[in-house]
Parts: C-alpha cells; sequence; structure tokens
C-alpha cells in the first residue's frame, strides 16, 4: 500500500516533467473551475517558467519517491502530508491567481510541517517544528499582504493582469510591493538573515522529504521571486538588483562557512542549501541590475545562470540528502564524527554522494561548475553598465563567489572523508550495510542526472534561453554556439564541457599506459598506515571533522565566535595520568545573537506590559469596553 | 588541424617535460644562495625514474580514491596545461581557456588529494588536508578578482585574448592597476604551489608543513605521480604569471619557428621568475600557519585594490 503510493508519487512526478517540458518549448494551457475555490476560482496557467519549474519538481520528486520505496518499507506515517506535498508544490507554479496561488502555498507549507514533525517524540523536531511554522507564516503573512496591495492598486486579483497594470504604477508603490513579496520568498527560499528555520526543519524530516524541502521547495521561493520581480512588477530602480546581489553574495558565503563548522551531515547539507540559494540570487540580483539599465541579452545571461544553478542544485542536493539518508539509516547517527569507514561496506552510496560532492564543489566537469560559471560570466561583464560604483559591487560579488566555491570544496572534502574515508568510528559505522536496491537507483540516477547536466549545456542553455527570453519579455534571441562549444555573448568567453571532460578522460587512460610503457615497476604491498612507529592503528589516531574545520573556526571567529571548554578529570594519585577528558568548541550564531534575540525579548516585553492591565475580572473587561465606547463617541 | 594538434602535444610536452626542469634548477639556486653546491639542476628527473622503479607501499586502511588519486591529479594537470597559453598565445585545440575553467581544475585535483589525504587514517594526512584546503579556499577569492582587473583592461577573460591585447597594445599594461594585480597574483602563487612563505616544500617532518604532510602515504609511482604533478603546477602557475604579465613574445609569433622561439622566449622569462622565487624563498622565513590568512587576506586587498585601480584611474 506505502509502496503503491510513493510509486505513484514517482508517476506524477513523471506526468509533471512531461508537462514541464511541454510548457518549457511554448506549449501553454489554462484552466479554470470557478466554484472549487473562493474569490476567483481555480485557475492554472502553464508558461515557460512554470513548466521549468514543474521540471525542477519532477528532478526531485521522482527519485525520491523510488528511494521512499526502499527506505520507509511499509511504514504508512507522513505518506499522506507526502503526496499532499507533493500535489500542492505542483500546483505552486501553476497557479495563475491569488487565491489558487495562496491555497497551494499553505498546503505546501502545512503538509511539510507535518512531514518535519515526523519523530513527534523528540523535542528537537518539536521545536525545528516550531520555527519552522511560525517563520513560514510570517513569511505568508508579507507574502498576503504585497498581494493584496497588488491586487487593490490593479483591482484585480489574476497575476495576468497585475503583469498588464505593474508597469503603471507609481515607483514608491512597485517598490513597497517589491520589499513584500521578496521579502515572503526570501523566508521560503532561505536567505540568510531569514534561514534560521531551514537547517533545523530539513534534518529533522525523513531524508527523501529532506530531499525535497533542500531541493525544490525552497526552489519554489526563487520561483516567486523572479515571477513577481521580472514577471508582475517589470524592470524596476538599480536597488532591487544590488539589494538581491548582495543578499545573495552574503547568504552564499556565510551559508557555506555554518556549514563547514556543523558535523552533523543532514544540517550541513541544510547549509548548503543556502549557500546555493545564496548563488542563485546572485543570478537574479545581476539580471535585474541589467535588465533595469536595459542590457537585455545580460540580464539574460544572469537569469539563465540562475535557471541553471536552480535545476543543478535540486539534482545535487537530492542526491546528497538520499545519500546522507542511506547512511544514517545503515548507522543511526547523524555525526559525522561517529562515522568513517563507509566506502568499503557502502561503495554505490558512496561513489553517488562522491559524484554529489564534486558537483556541490562546483568541481569540472560536473553539472554544479557549468551554472557557477555562467554566473561568473554574468557578473564579470558589469563594465557594460559603466557606474564604477556598481563595478565595486560587482568585484564584491565575484569575490564572495570564487570564496564560496574554495569553501565549498573544502567542506565536502571533510563530509565524505570523514563519512566514508579511513577506519570507522564507532561500532555502528563498523556494522554499516549498503542500501537496498531501491534506494540506490534512486541515487544513480541522480548522480547520472548530474554528469549529464555537466556534460550537456549546449543543449540546456538554449532551452533555458527560450524560459529567460519568455520571462523577460521581448528579448532578441541569442545564440550559444554548436553542440560541442557554448559561446556566452558573443565570444566573450567559451567553454566546452564535452571537450574537456574527454581530454581528462583521454588522459586518464594514457597515464596508466605511459607508465607501462615508461617501464614502471607495476609491484604493489599492502601494509599499515606509517605513524611514526606506534604500534597499531585505531579510528582514535585520525584527524576528526572538528580538527578539519579549525582553521577555518580560527579565521573566521569573528563569526563563529567559538567558546571552548575544556574539562579533564585527573587520577587522584598523578596529574600526569588522565581518566577522562571532555573537549566542547561550539560555535554561536550572530543571527539567534543580535537579531532573533532581541525581537523575541523585545515581543515578550510587550507581553509582560500588557499583562499589567489584564487581571482577568469581568468587571474591569466592562470596563475597559465602556471606555472604549465613551471615547469613540468622543472622538466622533 | 594536424598543426593544432602538434601544437597541443608539444604544449603538453613542454609542460610535462620542463616541469621538474624548472624545480631542479629552483633548488639548485636555492642551494648555490645559501651557499652550498647543491643538487645538479637534472635531479628531480633522477628522482622520479627511482620512484618509478620502486614498489608502491599501500595502506590496508585505504581505499579507491588513493589509488585513483595520483592519476586523477596529473590528468588534471596535463588537462590545464593545454588551456594555459604557453608559447603561443592562442591555446590549442581551440580549448577555449578561461581562468574560471583553470582555477577549478586545479580545485580538482586539490579535492582529490586532500580526500587521499584523509584515506589512509593518518593524523599528518588529515592535518595536511585540513591545511591545504583552508588555503586553497582563501586563495580562490585572490586569483578571481586579479584575473577579473586583468580582463577589465583587456575588455575579455580569455587568456589567449589577454595576452594578444596586451602584446599588442603594451600601453595597456602601464597602468598602478597591472602592478597591484601582479602582486596579488604571485603571493597566490606562493600559497597555492606550497612556496615559503606559506608552505616549506622542502621538508617532511615538521609541524606546520601543508602539502607534504598530505602526501606523505604516498610511495613509488604514485609518489612519482603526485611530484610531478606538484611541479607541473608550479610550471603552469608561473607561466600563467609570465603571460599574463608580460605577455610580449608570446603572440605574433607564427610560421613554422614560432615553437622554438615561443619555447625560447617563455623559458627566459621563467628563468627570471626563479630567480626571483629563489631570492624570495631564501630570504623569508615560513610563516606561522595561522598568520597565512593574513598574507592572503594582504593579497586580497591587492587585487580589490587593482580593480578600484583600473575603474578609477
Amino acid at each position: 500500500m506505502a509502496r503503491l503510493a510513493y510509486g505513484l508519487a514517482a508517476l506524477v512526478a513523471v506526468g509533471a516533467a512531461a508537462l514541464g517540458l511541454h510548457g518549457m518549448f511554448g506549449g501553454a494551457f489554462t484552466l479554470q473551475i470557478g466554484w472549487l475555490v473562493p474569490l476567483g476560482g481555480l485557475q492554472l496557467t502553464l508558461d515557460p517558467l512554470a513548466g521549468f519549474f514543474l521540471l525542477v519538481i519532477a528532478v526531485g520528486v521522482a527519485p525520491a519517491s523510488v528511494y521512499a520505496i526502499g527506505s520507509a518499507g511499509g511504514a504508512r506515517r507522513g505518506l499522506g502530508a507526502y503526496l499532499v506535498f507533493v500535489v500542492s508544490m505542483c500546483l505552486v507554479p501553476l497557479a495563475a491567481n491569488m487565491m489558487t496561488f495562496a491555497i497551494a502555498w499553505e498546503l505546501m507549507s502545512l503538509a511539510s510541517y507535518l512531514l518535519v514533525l515526523h519523530e513527534r517524540e523528540s523535542r528537537e523536531s518539536l521545536r525545528a517544528g516550531w520555527v519552522y511554522a511560525v517563520m513560514t507564516h510570517a513569511g505568508l503573512a508579507c507574502l498576503l499582504a504585497g498581494m493584496m496591495l497588488l491586487g487593490a492598486w490593479t483591482g484585480s486579483s489574476e497575476f495576468a493582469d497585475w503583469r498588464a497594470a505593474a508597469p503603471g504604477l507609481g515607483g514608491g508603490a512597485r517598490s513597497v510591493a517589491f520589499v513584500l513579496l521578496a521579502l515572503g520568498f526570501a523566508g521560503k527560499a532561505g536567505v540568510i538573515p531569514l534561514h534560521v528555520w531551514l537547517p533545523l526543519a530539513h534534518p529533522a524530516a525523513p531524508s527523501h522529504v529532506s530531499a525535497l524541502m533542500s531541493g525544490v521547495m525552497i526552489k519554489l521561493g526563487v520561483y516567486g521571486l523572479l515571477r513577481a520581480s521580472f514577471d508582475w512588477l517589470g524592470a524596476g530602480p538599480p536597488w532591487w538588483g544590488v539589494a538581491v546581489l548582495i543578499v545573495g553574495a552574503v547568504s552564499s558565503v556565510i551559508g557555506v562557512l555554518y556549514a563547514l563548522v556543523e558535523h552533523d551531515l543532514k544540517k550541513l547539507l541544510a547549509f548548503h542549501s543556502i549557500e546555493n540559494i545564496g548563488i542563485i540570487l546572485i543570478g537574479i540580483g545581476a539580471g535585474l541590475l541589467y535588465q533595469g539599465a536595459g542590457l537585455e541579452a545580460l540580464a539574460l545571461l544572469g537569469v539563465v545562470a540562475a535557471l541553471y544553478h536552480t535545476l543543478n542544485h535540486a539534482a545535487f542536493k537530492a542526491l546528497l540528502f538520499l545519500g546522507a539518508g542511506a547512511v544514517v539509516h545503515a548507522t543511526g547517527t547523524r555525526n559525522i564524527e561517529e562515522m568513517g569507514g563507509l566506502i568499503k561496506r557502502m561503495p554505490w552510496t558512496a561513489a553517488c554522494f562522491l559524484v554529489g560532492s564534486a558537483a556541490i564543489s562546483a568541481l569540472p566537469p560536473l553539472n554544479g561548475f557549468v551554472s557557477e560559471w555562467l554566473t561568473f560570466l554574468a557578473l564579470l561583464q558589469n563594465t557594460h553598465l559603466a557606474r564604477p560604483s556598481l563595478s565595486l559591487a560587482f568585484a564584491l560579488g565575484i569575490a564572495g563567489l570564487a570564496l564560496t566555491g574554495g569553501l565549498a570544496m573544502a567542506c565536502f572534502v571533510k563530509a565524505f572523508g570523514i563519512t566514508f574515508l579511513a577506519l570507522p568510528r564507532s561500532e555502528a559505522a563498523a556494522r554499516a550495510h549498503e542500501a537496498p536496491p531501491a534506494m540506490r537507483i534512486a541515487m544513480v540516477l541522480l548522480a547520472v542526472t548530474c554528469a549529464a547536466l555537466g556534460l550537456g549545456p549546449t543543449w540546456v542553455v538554449p532551452a533555458l534561453a527560450t524560459v529567460a527570453g519568455a520571462l523577460l519579455g521581448d528579448t532578441p534571441p541569442v545564440a550559444f554556439g554548436d553542440w560541442l562549444t557554448l559561446r556566452v555573448s558573443e565570444g566573450f568567453a567559451t567553454g566546452s564541457a564535452l571537450a574537456i571532460a574527454a581530454a581528462l578522460g583521454v588522459a586518464l587512460v594514457a597515464l596508466p599506459l605511459g607508465l607501462r610503457v615508461a617501464g614502471a615497476s607495476r609491484r604493489r604491498r599492502a601494509y599499515e598506515t606509517w605513524g611514526c612507529g606506534r604500534i597499531g592503528q585505531t579510528a582514535r589516531m585520525e584527524y576528526t571533522a572538528t580538527a578539519f574545520a579549525n582553521p577555518f573556526k580560527r579565521v573566521f571567529d569573528f563569526l563563529y565566535r567559538p567558546t571552548k571548554k575544556l574539562d579533564i578529570d585527573f587520577h587522584p594519585e598523578s596529574r600526569f595520568f588522565v581518566e577522562r577528558i571532555e573537549y566542547e568548541n561550539p560555535t554561536r550564531s550572530i543571527f539567534d545573537d543580535w537579531l532573533y534575540r532581541p525581537v523575541l525579548d523585545g515581543l515578550s516585553g510587550v507581553a509582560r506590559a500588557a499583562r499589567a492591565i489584564q487581571s482577568g475580572s469581568a468587571n474591569l473587561y466592562l470596563a475597559y469596553i465602556l471606555a472604549v465606547l465613551l471615547i469613540m463617541l468622543v472622538l466622533a | 588541424m594536424i598543426a593544432a594538434i602538434a601544437v597541443a602535444v608539444a604544449q603538453v610536452i613542454v609542460v610535462g617535460a620542463g616541469a621538474p626542469l624548472l624545480v631542479g634548477v629552483l633548488r639548485t639556486l636555492k642551494a648555490r644562495l645559501v651557499g652550498r653546491r647543491g643538487p645538479s639542476p637534472w635531479q628531480p628527473y633522477a628522482d622520479l625514474r627511482k620512484l618509478l622503479a620502486k614498489e608502491v607501499v599501500v595502506s590496508t586502511t585505504t581505499s579507491w580514491i588513493f589509488r585513483a588519486t595520483p592519476y586523477v591529479l596529473a590528468a588534471t594537470m596535463l588537462v590545464a596545461s593545454l588551456i594555459v597559453p604557453v608559447f603561443l598565445a592562442r591555446p590549442p585545440l581551440a580549448f577555449p581557456g578561461d581562468v574560471i575553467l583553470l582555477m577549478y581544475l586545479f580545485l580538482l585535483g586539490t579535492f582529490f588529494l586532500a580526500l587521499a589525504g584523509l584515506d589512509a587514517g593518518s593524523a599528518f594526512g588529515g592535518m595536511g588536508s585540513s591545511r591545504e584546503v583552508a588555503v586553497a579556499a582563501l586563495a580562490e577569492p585572490t586569483i578571481i578578482v586579479a584575473v577579473f582587473a586583468l580582463a577589465m583592461r583587456a575588455e575579455t577573460i580569455d587568456l589567449a585574448r589577454v595576452v594578444e591585447r596586451f602584446s599588442r597594445e603594451p600601453l595597456l599594461a602601464a597602468n598602478p592597476a597591472h602592478l597591484l594585480a601582479f602582486a596579488a597574483f604571485f603571493i597566490v602563487m606562493l600559497a597555492e604551489t606550497g612556496r615559503l612563505p606559506v608552505d616549506n616544500p622542502a621538508t617532511h617532518l615538521e609541524l606546520t608543513m601543508i602539502h607534504e604532510a598530505m602526501v606523505l602515504e604516498y610511495s613509488g609511482r604514485y609518489l612519482a605521480l603526485v611530484e610531478w604533478a606538484s611541479a607541473m603546477k608550479l610550471c603552469l602557475f608561473m607561466t600563467l604569471l609570465a603571460n599574463l604579465f608580460f605577455p610580449w613574445g608570446a603572440g605574433g609569433l607564427t610560421g613554422p619557428a614560432a615553437i622554438p622561439l615561443g619555447v625560447l622566449v617563455l623559458a627566459g622569462k621563467l628563468v627570471l621568475l626563479v630567480i626571483a622565487l629563489a631570492v624570495l624563498e631564501t630570504t623569508v622565513a615560513k610563516l606561522r600557519l595561522f598568520r597565512v590568512p593574513e598574507l592572503l587576506a594582504g593579497s586580497f586587498a591587492l587585487a580589490i585594490l587593482s580593480v578600484m585601480a583600473v575603474v578609477l584611474v
């Protein structure tokens, strides 16, 4: 029964992919059922952008559902919520009026809230669910306010009417709508500083749901931002773009820095989602700036880079979460300090996780590289704006993106190396077993997708350009070279993923052959690891994840503000015999301490002050009513 | 087509075969500067031959990552040598080189090498990996921003066209931005290739070491590949430095004599850079590990200043 339902979800994904591809290549339809939903009826429209996001959803949902067949087994818990979650996500990009959108959006949030509460028994889960519920509804409040303002100003709740009427609105009104909508969507996307729910909620859910929340659901925030800024409101003042660009750069760098010191595997991946959303926002910000300056070809490039990264992130983040799920399934822990050596016991999972790690670190020839490369190219051409002050902002964006790339590589050396390599660090890791076939199939599918998206940019980019072109309005068609070589901005840069991959392949084949021709010795001896003469190697001699991240903790201590706790029990006879050592080096979040804590404290302060007039006596409340009535009468 | 393939092969051969000599010359020079006789400049070739003839000792703790890494590392360097303009401005096989691809290829090598460092499960390897990725990550923004400054002057990020443009219009280089970007790039080269004052390439057992700690478990032909790849990385970075910042002679040569002439010109430029590096390495001491980020931050500041100079001057 449960297996059948997950199979059905996979079929829904296949259907969504077909519909999405149809929409991306110009297929359009409108579905209207007036009686189903109040205030305008259910209204769904397929356009290229909606089609693209349906495809992104399908890329995540299909493997996640196949994986769930293996991991969930016959368990029914969360099954209904999962199906509602999948269907409501598919409805969000199709919604064509305010009410349809709001209902689909809220259904998606509620279903994922139930899935976050999967382990209702743990306090951690309950807290995650609570923070998620509060943040997502704060975002919804912003969204509804923005949408209702737009509805009131344009006199319609249909998105098509907003598109037509928005250019006629005043600059101030459009900026107010932009800020409200952007806040709402950025909250769902997990942009810093609205990210606090993300590292709590994503790990709490079962792994196939984490894969969907991180890989797909937060992308709908990106969808909303694209829809609101390019489609509904049209070209805006430069500060919209600068704001999105800077928020993106900050999110990417800080997201990856938090990931570096995180040793809960699923939390680490959740922080990387914040980083990747940042990279996507950098592309969107560049697109907004270029569009505002009338540079359509460059705006197109920025949006194409953002869309490509959206698709890529859906593929590799789903892959990594599924891999993490398999590891957690096998070892029963999420703490990578208790893992190690899994590559020998879980070779398939390890290989897939390695592909995902290389892809998210933007290493050629995988997909992450292509989209980061395109983002770099969009940023590097800012001299066309002819505004020195903007060029400097762009230079910092470029530096942020480059730093993010390097730090992500460092973080995944840690994540893969400590989890899968060397000796097992715990009993559970030593007894780990490979994931069941359905889970392996799902991971291999996604790994192949990552490789294909990395090798085939010459086919993907033109398709994304049609989506971006339709979003930006009437842009002249842009050529992107032939099947082998991608030419960007009329030869500003060219690149060929296929050629690089082929050259790497040739070199990898030629090197062993060359060594043989050169007469190199082929003898090999297995022996223990060299260890300065100590006898016997144990896992306690290995480098830990904490130690691995320590250089970063020292360099960026202004962000982490690490505190050190060292607790040693000596032997009563002599100080030179240590019985027990406890070392902790936790970090503190500046966003919790400096942003959320003061706000929450302020709120409780107000509530405490209000308690003074709340005595609980009915007579007093009647007196209040009388007083207010009198005041109203006097004022009237 | 045949000419292009010939140039490609020539370029790989020049980098692949010349890199050990570059390291040898550097070592000899350093020895002379401190008053030792030192080994012959050809010593690295003898070392490689010796390593190739020896058997490999592989730790039983390791996985296929450890055994694959030397090949991946050497392969990335060989592919990188097709992208860098070595003796002709336009790299062969129409490999549309741009610096972002190059930097991420180097990162690919670092990624695998750092994983291999963790694979054997010894504390040395993990320490080396952790430090190596930290230095690589912090060096990354400087490279891209320094090249961005050059690209703004040359109006392209295609390495070939940067070289062509600068050799055609030498006056473009007469700008403070050029000097600042050069300084930034030079510091990053020291960090990326593990030279003093960031890392000490001459020692195997020192608590402050980075690169050498990471490759401690390697032996035999694996070590030969890793050493060869490191030499190629140094050679590629110095070539890049030479051709991007002093492009004269690299572009514009045509005809059958172009390759030998280009190689000669390149050799001349590299010798000057090697002398500078040898003098630097004999006069500075190694920095404490946690002072290295300050050096890298300094180079990043230089790169940003260079961009500002392009915009303002």
